[in-house]
């Protein structure tokens, strides 16, 4: 049952807010020990929120299509009262004050959070291996990673433990990790989902975002968390979206850039052969699909690197060991505080990125460095807004390959960066991407691909998504238990 | 570009970190790799290229000044790992 079909059933009588919520809780305590998808489980909160929920419902208030249904919730979210970790020992006992702007949305419309999902320490990682507390194994394949950062997001969605999840996608965060489960998930436009109460990695990039079993879902998800917010200046949109009228039949009229470099090297032969299976599916549903060469391929892992790793050294110096956070017992001075409790605190890959945003930011290197990183941003939002002149949305993977094992990659962090490629440019630009799945390899691991659409245009890439879903059923297979 | 030992120290030193001699040699041996694979971004000529830090042109969003209630101090104080009455404890930094 997917997350709109269950808010139906729930609104006409025929389940219940507290049974779906026990179900899915029944299930996550069940067979989280074999996917380390969830930090930690919500069962009294959200039982009691639950009933309170319902008997809104029973009494006739229209709450939103997705009342009564449960939520997953990456642990970099805030959550009122509620432990968040953002999978660090640095936070490990970090209780907020307030809720995220997205979680008090998602309180409103009557959705019920049931948990806090794991995944790469401070959003750092492509594999939901670096957090504290364990790594997210891929429920399609427990040996393997389920991707990063918002892995444990996705596993929770990927082994129906959650009809519905928020991750956050700073280089690719929410939509590797859903190719890597065959999942869908919308990385949102810059600016269209408040950041209020997100545990800022690299501000310019963040986005929250949804992760559901197909599109329908996903555009239900960000309809009820889009949309302006006093508490976050950057959040820029007018109003929620409204993604009711993109239901086309068809594309005929939807011009659909192939960027051909992207699939020409570097790239796994399954995920080049699937990627170009949805592009004739597309073609099929009457679109016009056109190859191009993607302007600047190279320089767009360096980029985003050096901005990503400059903000996050200036966003994590706000932990010193003495407002909250870890602190270390050996501590005698007031550097020492800061200096043992950052070091003891923060894991190998957080630190790796705080020294080299330190670098790029330091005197003398930060015009070689962070500076063209920042001109080279430039010139890759120029040269999107030049394709959106000739196309509605791009069509590329998500990933170079499919899912790897654990420990495979985690040694090599140069490895690890260069598995973003095809995501990283989007964030630097601010636009949105919808991934979704589009087959297996030939080990029988999910592949996805994405769509990306010009600031604003998650319409026509839900819009297209449907159309592709419709024709497909990559994202109806299942894995693992169905609580639902 | 050299990541030496002064220049790894400098750059604990910036990042307010005291690395394990394990961690230090390993980081080093990381940073040198990346920052020359980042080298690669002098391959392009950025001359008269504005800078953009954001994905937008905004600068600055107003919103009216409104007083709200602060929260409570005491859940505030509940994160601190050390602390006093109403305040955070830190070690004496004065003689």
């Amino acid at each position: 049952m997917s997350a709109l079909e269950l808010g139906s059933a729930i609104r006409r009588g025929e389940a219940g807010a507290a049974e779906a919520v026990a179900a899915c809780i029944d299930a996550a305590e069940r067979d989280n020990p074999r996917y380390g998808a969830f930090l930690c489980l919500l069962r009294e909160r959200a039982l009691a929120r639950a009933k309170a929920v319902q008997a809104r419902i029973d009494s006739g208030e229209a709450l939103s299509a997705l009342a009564g249904v449960p939520v997953a919730v990456k642990d970099n979210i805030s959550t009122q009262g509620v432990a968040t970790t953002c999978a660090s020992a640095m936070l490990e006992r970090y209780v907020p004050v307030y809720d995220a702007t997205v979680i008090t949305k998602l309180e409103a419309a009557g959705m019920i959070v049931i948990g806090k999902c794991n995944m790469d320490e401070f959003a750092m990682g492509g594999s939901s291996e670096t957090g504290a507390f364990g790594p997210v194994c891929n429920p399609r394949r427990v040996t393997h990673v389920a991707g990063g950062s918002s892995g444990g997001s996705a596993a929770a969605v990927a082994a129906r433990l959650a009809p519905l999840a928020l991750g956050s996608d700073t280089g690719g965060s929410i939509r590797q990790p859903c190719a890597f489960c065959g999942v869908t998930g919308i990385k949102p436009t810059y600016g269209s989902v408040s950041r209020h109460g997100l545990i800022a990695y690299a501000s310019s990039l963040d986005q929250i975002g949804p992760l559901a079993r197909d599109i329908d879902d996903c555009a239900a998800l960000l309809s009820v968390i889009s949309g302006p917010c006093a508490l976050d200046s950057t959040c820029v949109i007018d109003a929620p979206f409204d993604f009711s009228r993109q239901r086309p039949e068809n594309l005929r009229g939807t011009r659909i850039g192939l960027p051909r470099n992207y699939l020409a090297r570097g790239i796994d032969e399954d995920v080049r052969a699937a990627v170009a299976g949805a592009a004739r599916e597309f073609e099929a549903a009457g679109a016009a699909v056109d190859e191009f060469d993607m302007p600047l391929m190279d320089y767009m892992v360096p980029a985003y690197y050096i901005i990503a790793c400059a903000e996050a050294s200036s966003n994590l110096s706000r932990y010193d060991g003495l407002k909250y956070g870890y602190k270390s017992p050996a501590a005698k001075t007031l550097s020492d505080v800061y200096r043992l409790s950052r070091s003891e605190g923060f894991g190998l890959e957080v630190k790796r990125r705080i020294m080299l945003g330190s670098f790029v930011l330091s005197s003398g290197y930060y015009d070689a460095y962070y500076n063209k990183a920042l001109q080279i941003r430039a010139l890759i939002k120029d040269a999107y807004n030049k394709l959106f002149e000739r196309y509605d949305m791009l069509l590329s993977p998500v990933a170079p390959t499919a899912a790897y094992a654990l420990g495979e990659n985690i040694g090599d962090p140069m490895k690890m960066y260069m598995g973003d490629i095809y995501t990283v440019s989007v964030n630097l630009a601010g636009l949105p991407a919808a991934a979704l799945p589009c087959g297996l390899s030939r080990e029988g691991l999910p592949i996805g691909f994405q769509l990306v659409g010009d600031s604003f245009s998650e319409g026509k890439l839900i819009a297209a998504g449907r159309v592709y879903q419709s024709r497909t059923a990559h994202h109806t297979a299942a894995c693992g238990g169905d609580a639902l | 570009m050299t990541i030496d030992n002064k220049l790894l120290g400098y750059l604990e030193d910036l990042s307010c970190l005291a690395l394990p001699d394990g961690e230090k040699s390993r980081l080093g041996a990381d940073l040198q790799e990346i920052l020359s694979y980042m080298a690669k971004l002098a391959e392009i000529d950025t001359t008269g290229v504005a800078a953009r830090s954001h994905p937008f042109d905004n600068v600055n969003a107003f919103r009216e000044d409104e007083a709200l209630p602060s929260y409570e101090r005491g859940r505030i104080l509940a994160n601190a790992p050390a602390k006093s009455g109403e305040a955070f404890i830190a070690p004496k930094t004065v003689e």
